[in-house]
């Protein structure tokens, strides 16, 4: 930088932390355009998350399993409560909820092959059940969703367990939207609206209002599939505590709840980042709900939202999980954002890893798409199988972890088996701060 | 006919039993006593069967109904016939909210008024009122026919996608997007049927109907509000 017409040094430029580059262009792009920002994914901005909690491992007072020898046990069973058949799975980590119509029938497929491969489920979405994906999975999740395009009793029959959808955690109190560029033929046909234009998702149900009501919708739901089906209500990382309560007080089989850094196909980039809460500050308070009435473990409890190691999946059981639902992280698996397409992220003004324009259907990777060229990109049977592999790393590694800290099973990873690293993090999760006994608000303690 | 007592042997029963019922089956006149309010009777029925509930119901009556043809004799609680697929559901009485939501397919014929929210986001149901509806009916209705021979409450369509509305007597508001559309020779034919059907001896030029205006079909923003 050149001193001044005097010689003297200049003062250094300073950007602003408030008013960043990032802020500043999306300050710009609202004057120009006058609409907010529509985006899929989840929250990018930095949460205090599964990577500011660590495991302390075996050692003299604690008896840690071989690490190749010894067996540990995955399997989870979900419905035990109520359901004739409850879901058995291999491992837990399961594919959370994604549309056809958000994603090609090509991506479904390859869903429940990979997750088929690896005894786990998959889930459908707004929209309806497709046959790639009944086809292909060997225990299929139904949603029931406020829209309730596509839904009818006989692919609830079809169904291994009936999902309600009170909402999500990239947007908890909003409803969903698939703009028309994705409205194909046959997704105009299956949500009963016309081609091409943008369809929204209803917010709430529209035949039940509030716990009472959801109580009578599943005793409907039951008596329409012989009482066979697993129940779970998903709710978004809202208020957990009480929403736990309430799902339980309803009669859920199975609560699924989602954190802010879970994915959506498309809605206000506003909501996203400053609606819910990071599933880090929900699990805790959805075990003690569970615990006050006595059900945890009667009632299962999975927890999706930035899933994405089995160090993560570790973690989300350590803290009371029975299992972990991911979205971004499979579809990453498949080849969402993937490098090897940057000249065309570029093209969309975008680069690889940041691609969050789902809802334009213009998906390099072919996979959030149902344009026809696009979708010859992707092979369902080479989809599948990077998903098994990344399914049997995740559990791989999750058991690693468990042996290390003398589990025999992932179930058995408990609290006491982490330290937090910031206090935000030991807040949140209830886990006391590295090098202490202590966390925020633990009871008997006067802070 | 069989004659089924409510009270006595219990709705899993009584579910379970309509549910055996085949496509073939001779035992294709069912007789429902003592119903009482209970919730969830007659629910995901899918054979060619009549059902006579004798009295009043609770919540999501004739749920998910396919094929069948259920006659309340009485009133029904909130969301009767939600999410029907096809036959028919005839209420002598009232109707709570959400009657026929989401409905697919079939017909449900309300003899009594409606609540709130009847036909809210119907999918290719008719409904046919005979007397008034409440408000936020039709909401967000993507097809089918809502038929009013009496009065519609606050905000009638709000949200419309291709459902038909039409309204004898007055509309207290229209929703957003919802406006008055020409009455035109086949429309009046198309709700002399729905009229015949539903039993209702209304003249179909007495009727308006409702439509959308298609402005919110596509994102933009002056829509966002």
């Amino acid at each position: 930088m050149k001193d001044d017409q005097n010689g003297a040094p200049r003062t250094m430029p300073i950007q602003s932390a408030t008013f960043s580059n990032s802020v500043n262009a999306e300050i710009r792009r609202a004057a120009a355009t006058g609409i907010y920002d529509i985006r899929g994914g989840g929250a990018k901005r930095k949460l205090p998350h599964f990577d500011d909690l660590l495991f302390l491992g075996a050692s003299i007072s604690r008896y840690p399993l071989e690490g190749y020898r010894e067996k540990c046990e995955t399997s989870v069973t979900l419905g035990t409560r109520f359901a004739k058949n409850p879901i058995q799975l291999d491992i837990p980590v399961t594919i959370a909820g994604m549309s056809f119509g958000a994603l090609s029938g090509a991506a479904k497929e390859a869903l429940g092959r990979g997750a088929t491969m690896a005894g786990t489920s998959t889930t459908t979405g707004d929209g309806g059940m497709t046959e790639e994906e009944r086809g292909h999975s060997n225990k299929l999740v139904y949603q029931y969703l406020p829209s309730r395009y596509g839904m009818n009793p006989d692919d609830l029959r079809r169904a291994d367990a009936i999902e309600i959808v009170v909402g999500q955690g990239a947007k908890p109190g909003g409803g969903g939207m698939l703009l028309g560029q994705k409205i194909s033929d046959r997704v105009a046909e299956m949500r009963n609206l016309p081609k091409g234009i943008d369809q929204r998702s209803a917010c709430r149900h529209p035949d039940w209002t509030g716990p009472d009501d959801l109580e009578i919708k599943i005793l409907e739901l039951r008596e329409i599939t012989n009482w066979e089906k697993p129940i779970y209500i998903k709710v978004g990382g809202a208020r957990p505590y009480f929403d736990t309560t309430l799902a339980l007080k309803a009669g859920a089989d199975v609560v699924v709840l989602d954190g802010m850094q879970g994915g959506t196909a498309a809605t206000q980039d506003v909501f996203i980042e400053h609606v819910g809460q990071p599933i880090l500050a929900c699990i805790r308070e959805a075990v003690r709900a569970l615990q006050d009435l006595d059900m945890h473990r009667e009632v299962q409890l999975i927890v999706s939202g930035g899933i994405r190691t089995g160090a993560d999946v570790a973690k989300a059981m350590a803290l009371g999980a029975d299992a972990v639902a991911i979205g971004t992280a499979a579809l990453i698996a498949l080849g969402d954002n993937d490098p090897k397409w940057e000249a065309e992220y570029n093209a969309l003004g975008t680069t690889a890893g940041a691609y969050d324009d789902w809802h334009e259907g213009q998906d390099p990777a072919g996979i959030t798409t149902q344009d026809p060229e696009l979708m010859k990109r992707f092979d369902p049977i080479e989809g599948g199988r990077r998903l098994n592999n990344y399914l049997k790393v995740m559990t791989l590694e999750a058991q690693t972890i468990a042996r290390a800290c003398g589990k025999n099973h992932l179930h058995n990873l408990e609290p006491e088996d982490l330290c937090a690293l910031t206090m935000e993090a030991a807040a949140m999760a209830k886990i006391p701060l590295a090098g202490t006994d202590w966390y925020p608000g633990k009871p008997g303690t006067s802070y | 006919m069989q004659t089924f007592d409510l009270e006595a042997e219990g709705l899993r029963a009584l579910n379970s039993t309509l549910h055996a019922q085949a496509a073939n089956t001779n035992q294709t006149h069912w007789e429902i006593v003592n119903p009482k309010g209970s919730h969830a009777i007659a629910v995901g029925l899918d054979a060619p069967i009549e059902v006579d509930i004798k009295g009043s119901t609770g919540y999501y009556c004739a749920g998910m109904n396919k094929q069948a043809k259920v006659h309340v004799h009485g009133s029904v609680g909130p969301g009767t016939a939600e999410n029907m697929m096809s036959g028919m559901v005839i209420v002598e009485g009232d109707a709570s909210q959400y009657a026929g939501a989401t409905g697919h397919g079939g017909t449900l014929v309300i003899k009594g008024n409606a609540s709130s929210r009847c036909g809210i986001s119907m999918k290719g149901i008719d409904i046919i009122v005979h007397g008034n509806i409440g408000h936020m009916s039709a909401f967000m209705a993507q097809s089918g026919n809502l038929v009013v021979c009496g009065d519609a409450g606050e905000a009638l369509g709000d949200s419309l996608y291709e459902a038909r509305l039409f309204v004898r007597g007055s509309v207290k508001s229209l929703g957003a997007d919802c406006i008055e559309k020409e009455m035109r020779p086949e429309h009046i034919a198309i709700l002399e049927e729905l009229l015949k059907r539903g039993e209702c001896d209304a003249k179909a030029s007495e009727f308006k109907r409702y439509g959308s205006a298609r402005e919110l079909y596509t994102f933009k923003i002056d829509n966002a509000y």
